[in-house]
């Protein structure tokens, strides 16, 4: 047995290269930092869409509120807050913060963020969980919706004119490198969590929450639980997320940024499909593609990157839909540790 | 010997549809129970009923003392009460011992235990040993999805002991198994009721089967019970064979 060295070498080579990234490529810090929030996103959302088969297009509703948890307790610890959304969503110049402060915001900004999603997560999937299939997905895509219309109406976080996150002190240097080392970080914690998950009984339960609920529910499994579980663990992990993505992007439009259901909506539902739907590496594997796809169309094709980008999803949902790991299991199943049949039938012993 | 599940005038109906009427039954502790009936005559749905799938009209129903017509599906399966499905239901993409690992007593397991391993030695073993008992051991690595129909209703019927129930309701066990292999899931039936002291109530179409199986038979004709008794008695019953042959 020498596969698990090789995997622990693979685990290895890849923190290496995650923690040396910003090095090797000085140019691209922000894209990706912004790869490693995909990964957390398409992993977060496999765990609920592929493994438990709940589709969700409303999981921007963690990250937004994630980026406002976290945004407000940034200011909030210092200033008054509306105050700093009135003065032009947050004037640089006005409001300053020093090292200790800035430091302290991000400190108690993401936990809370985390805090915030998973108990939005836990509200809400109280209510919707009991619904299910294209019920549950409809529920989630008006959730994610009516959320940034709602952020959008509220004056105090600077309502549609949004709000800017805090501005780094110059002494702190290169806060999209400290940015980059939370992504990666919590991408790493995701994965971890998320591969541990899979291997208990919890992880069973959610893939025989997918393969037949009725069944699950008449074998005394507590369904509504294990799923609002499993959504909370998302709401936690994206409420992270979305408090690095607002410093990220250094300024928080409703819309646009925390509630983006038009784009990081839909691009964690089609990294985790172009991966491999239910598998833990094909999150992983379709976001990076999927960035790095993005980019490309981004620099080579602008003005025409959206169009390219929405010819994409097209393609891969109408003849790729299950993935790239997906594919290789139908094609490779003993690599996967799936048997095949071979033996004949053989009746009860007696 | 103690009543294990009482039902007490239950009935249902589907809008105009009277499915179950005032039905009183009773599954005494360790026996074999049978329930027959021609089609739509209310079988399942006195079993949905029963498990708390269907909410019921009016009536009682009782799983050792306790009333449990208002608990929900799984509070009722975590009692011990638990049913099989007539089109058989097992998780697909799982392999076979996956199904079964995930089937073992949630009665005795809190919520906190979900986040254990699946690798529970104990259960892995008890797990094998169930599969070895219906013979489907050599297929334990095998995508559940994979067997064929009589196959999965082995192992449906597997998971089911897997959960160690008090209780077993089997919805047509015999139903799409090979003539070959009936005799052979008899005799596990009768096993599982002797060896493991689970108390078993069937509802087979298969008369041959249900009269070898039951000490006592109910049967169901139209939504209401028709008869009852021991499997001599149902069998030269004029009002069963009327029910069965059509005659008024």
């Amino acid at each position: 047995m020498n596969v698990p060295i090789q995997k622990i070498a693979g685990y290895a080579a890849l923190l290496v290269f995650g923690a040396a990234a910003p090095y090797l490529f000085p140019a691209y810090h922000a894209q990706l930092a912004e790869l490693w929030l995909f990964v957390v996103f398409a992993l977060t959302w496999d765990l609920v869409g592929g493994q438990m088969g709940y589709n969700s297009f409303g999981n921007v509703l963690f990250v937004g509120v994630g980026t406002y948890a976290c945004a407000v307790m940034q200011v909030g610890l210092f200033y008054n807050v509306g105050a700093y959304t009135a003065s032009d969503g947050g004037n640089a110049t006005i409001f300053t913060f020093n090292v200790a402060q800035y430091l302290t915001g991000l400190a108690v900004g993401l936990p809370v963020a985390a805090v915030i999603g998973g108990l939005v997560a836990i509200f809400f999937g109280s209510i919707i969980l009991g619904m299910r299939g294209h019920y549950f997905a409809i529920c989630t895509l008006g959730l994610g919706v009516a959320a940034g219309q709602i952020f959008a109406g509220w004056e105090w976080v600077g309502a549609g004119s949004g709000m800017s996150s805090p501005n780094a002190p110059a002494k702190i240097g290169d806060i999209t490198q400290l940015l980059y080392y939370l992504a990666f970080g919590l991408a790493v914690i995701t994965f971890a969590v998320i591969r541990w998950l899979l291997t208990t009984r919890f992880g069973l339960a959610l893939n025989a929450i997918r393969d037949d609920e009725d069944k699950a529910e008449a074998m005394g499994l507590p369904t509504k639980r294990i799923k609002v579980t499993a959504w909370c663990v998302a709401g936690i992990l994206l409420g992270v997320s979305g408090g690095i993505l607002g410093n990220l992007k250094r300024f928080i439009d409703p819309i646009d940024v925390a509630f983006a259901g038009e784009t990081y909506g839909v691009w964690m539902v089609l990294m985790a499909i172009l991966g491999g739907k239910g598998t833990i590496w094909g999150p992983v594997i379709g976001a990076a593609i999927f960035q790095v796809l993005k980019e490309v169309f981004w620099t080579y094709l602008l003005g025409w990157q959206r169009v390219a980008l929405g010819l994409m999803i097209v393609l891969i949902v109408v003849f790729f839909p299950q993935g790239i790991l997906g594919w290789a299991r139908e094609k490779f199943p003993e690599m996967f540790g799936h048997r095949i049949d071979r033996g004949p039938a053989r009746e009860p012993a007696e | 010997m103690t009543a294990m599940l009482e039902v007490e005038n239950v009935s249902k109906a589907f809008g105009g549809v009277q499915a179950n009427k005032t039905i009183s039954l009773t599954v005494p502790e360790g026996e074999i129970v049978g329930l027959i009936g021609p089609n739509g005559s209310g079988k399942t749905t006195l079993f949905s009923s029963i498990v708390g799938q269907y909410p019921i009209d009016g009536g009682s129903i009782r799983f050792e003392g306790e009333e449990i017509s208002t608990l929900r599906v799984p509070q009722i399966a975590r009692l011990g009460l638990l049913r099989t499905f007539q089109q058989t239901r097992i998780y697909g993409q799982m392999t076979c011992m996956q199904n079964m690992v995930i089937s073992a007593s949630v009665r005795k397991r809190g919520f906190g235990e979900l986040f254990h391993g699946q690798h529970d030695p104990h259960v892995s073993k008890y797990a094998e040993e169930m599969l070895e008992f219906v013979g489907l051991y050599e297929k334990r690595l095998l995508r559940a999805g994979s067997l064929s129909f009589g196959q999965q209703k082995l192992l449906e019927f597997a998971m089911a002991l897997m959960n160690e129930p008090k209780l077993l309701m089997l919805d047509e066990p015999t139903a799409g198994i090979n003539p070959t292999l009936i005799n052979g899931l008899i005799d596990r039936l009768k096993r599982a009721n002797a060896q493991f002291g689970i108390t078993l109530f069937v509802i087979e179409h298969n008369m041959r089967v249900i009269m070898n199986l039951a000490q006592h038979i109910y049967c169901l004709a139209h939504g209401e019970l028709l008869a009852a008794g021991t499997p001599d008695q149902i069998r030269n019953d004029p009002n069963v064979i009327d029910a069965y042959l059509g005659a008024h």
